[in-house]
């Protein structure tokens, strides 16, 4: 990858607010996320990490400020906002695997019916990206059939199988039992070493540690502190990430 | 003769613990049995052992028994109305037919688009083989139909119109877009606030005043829209059933690969929504099913009309048991198919 692409900006937020009725979530975001980078987002919770990512493929709507992707505004046309959800991928913390459709059929359904890829070429996709995820002998299960740490894999495969530009992660290994947590983190810092552009939102402080290029702390709504992983966990700037940092490692 | 010894002393086991326990299971048992007796075998007599089954009514009315041979004399009217004697195979066929469908269903092997396509289209093109009025079948007016074919139009015309309407209606309950969710939600519980025998009446009495003169439309068509309407209402709500179990986070991972509000609708959430709710589904059909013998008020000659002016006949009256008898077979019949197909379905997609 040369150094001009390098630069490039993926996804750009300015001013971002939002509001849940009288509850101010988000209180002016600015966020710039160039191409190959690994953003990771921690903070309490409540202090709207997952609504800022969820703002980012348009799953929640925002009152104000600007979100471009690759270029193109966030608006509130359908045709637009289903334009960037195909570019930008999403793993839940729920999985949220069709249950049903097999794990082939999950994978495929986007690039059928979204980016109108013919059938056979879709599957030959959706395999490779399961080889990827390592777990492609699981092709042609169901979903129910699979254990958690396997579902969110397939998850991951399933946002992959659509070429996104960049992929966001809302508390991926949340719902897993702690011996599965592992899997689905190698698999992400997999990914991470392929250069693909992630944001993550996780309390896996260990993640960030290894691929992390900065870690964003929220709280209240705000970015208190950006920062590289190095300086953040060794000499955070502020007293409340210092609180957080304390609380959770 | 061990052997029997050994069945006969668990018979006897059993029945002590699970039929005679106590003084209040023995008072029980004793009474169920004395009722049994006094109802079973009376009844056995009057439909086989004493019954009648090819005689004329006189030697029916000198016996005690049911006299079947009342049916065998009327069912081909009670079957078909005042449907053309020589026309009457198509009326067979149509009959057979959805008896070859509710086979089919029964085969996992066998589902396909194909079928569904086959089911859907079906009581279309059994309404134009009994209506006929093409080069090589003569046109039978609508309002000669009767009897079973009759019922089996309604019902099967009914459910197929009224299952994706009421998908529609279902998805526009639960829109976000105010006019659309106001109308849905307006049609339906207007609709299922009436009951189904005035809005029959208003088909048949205040529709055609609507009407510009002379413009007419059958009654049988307006009887149909009028079971159209009412049980989409009733299948909305089935539906509104299952979207409501589908979790949000399906929705918002199908957005998420950028589906549309169709594509979300058509390929992630209605397909796991109607398999949760194919039972009620089912009963709504069913119910749609027996619904059809009310058309008798306005004078449409069902099945259950036919089966009553049947006993009119003045050399054959008084045999109203088993002309209800015979009707009550048939529902049966087609009901008990439509509940074993629903469950096979169940059990076959849950695996």
């Amino acid at each position: 990858m040369n150094q001009r692409k390098k630069t490039e900006t993926v996804v750009e937020i300015k001013g971002l607010h939002k509001w849940y009725g009288d509850f101010h979530v988000l209180r002016g975001i600015d966020l710039a996320v160039k191409l190959s980078e690994i953003i990771v987002i921690c903070g309490p919770s409540g202090s709207g990490k997952s609504s800022l990512i969820r703002c980012i493929n348009g799953l929640e709507h925002h009152d104000k400020g600007v979100i471009t992707v690759r270029g193109v505004e966030l608006s509130s046309d359908v045709k637009n906002i289903e334009k960037i959800r195909a570019d930008v991928g999403m793993v839940f913390q729920q999985f949220n695997l069709f249950p049903h459709l097999s794990v082939l059929e999950n994978l495929t359904l986007g690039p059928i019916w979204v980016k109108k890829i013919p059938k056979a070429k879709a599957e030959a996709c959706a395999l490779e990206n399961l080889k990827r995820v390592q777990i492609e002998e699981q092709a042609y299960k169901y979903p129910g059939q699979l254990s958690g740490g396997q579902q969110q894999r397939v998850a991951i495969a399933r946002s992959l199988c659509m070429n996104p530009s960049i992929l966001l992660f809302d508390e991926p290994t949340s719902a897993l039992d702690p011996e599965m947590i592992k899997e689905v983190l190698e698999v992400m810092v997999d990914l991470a070493k392929d250069g693909i552009t992630m944001v993550v939102v996780t309390h896996e402080m260990n993640f960030a540690k290894s691929v992390a290029n900065w870690v964003l702390f929220m709280d209240e709504g705000e970015i208190i502190e950006r920062n590289t992983p190095e300086q953040f966990f060794n000499s955070p700037q502020h007293e409340r990430t210092k609180l957080f940092l304390s609380q959770i490692l | 003769m061990k052997a029997f010894f050994l069945k006969w002393n668990r018979a006897v086991k059993w029945s002590r613990k699970n039929l005679f326990s106590g003084p209040l299971s023995t008072l029980i048992t004793v009474l169920l049995m004395v009722f049994l007796f006094k109802t079973f075998f009376p009844l056995f007599n009057w439909a086989i052992a004493e019954a009648h089954w090819n005689t004329t009514a006189m030697e029916c009315r000198e016996g005690g028994g049911a006299c079947w041979s009342f049916i065998g004399e009327k069912a081909r009217y009670i079957l078909f109305g005042h449907y053309p004697r020589s026309e009457q195979w198509r009326a067979v066929f149509f009959i057979l037919s959805i008896f070859l469908l509710f086979f089919l269903g029964q085969f996992r092997r066998l589902w396909s688009k194909y079928l569904i396509w086959a089911c859907a289209v079906f009581p279309f093109v059994g309404t134009l083989l009994m209506r006929g009025g093409f080069p090589g079948l003569e046109l039978v007016k609508m309002e000669d139909w009767g009897g079973l074919p009759l019922t089996l139009l309604l019902a099967f015309v009914g459910i197929v119109v009224s299952y994706p309407l009421g998908i529609l209606l279902a998805l526009g309950r639960r829109s976000s877009m105010p006019v659309i969710n106001a109308l849905s939600v307006c049609y339906i519980e207007l609709i299922r606030g009436v009951p189904l025998i005035s809005i029959l009446f208003m088909g048949s009495v205040m529709f055609p005043l609507l009407l510009p003169e002379g413009v007419t439309i059958s009654k049988v068509l307006r009887a149909q829209a009028a079971m159209i309407l009412f049980s989409s209402a009733y299948m909305a709500e089935v539906v509104r059933g299952g979207l409501q179990a589908i979790p949000r986070g399906q929705y918002e991972a199908a957005k998420a690969i950028g589906l549309g509000y169709g594509q979300t609708m058509g390929l992630v959430v209605l397909p796991q929504a109607l398999k949760i709710v194919i039972p009620p589904t089912v009963n709504t059909f069913i119910g749609l099913f027996k619904d059809t013998s009310l058309v008798f008020i306005i004078s449409l000659s069902d099945l259950l009309f036919t089966t009553k002016a049947s006993f009119k006949d003045a050399e054959w009256l008084g045999f109203s048991v088993e002309g209800y008898f015979f009707a009550a077979f048939i529902y049966f019949v087609f009901c008990y198919f439509m509940g074993r197909v629903s469950f096979r379905i169940e059990t076959e997609m849950s695996r």
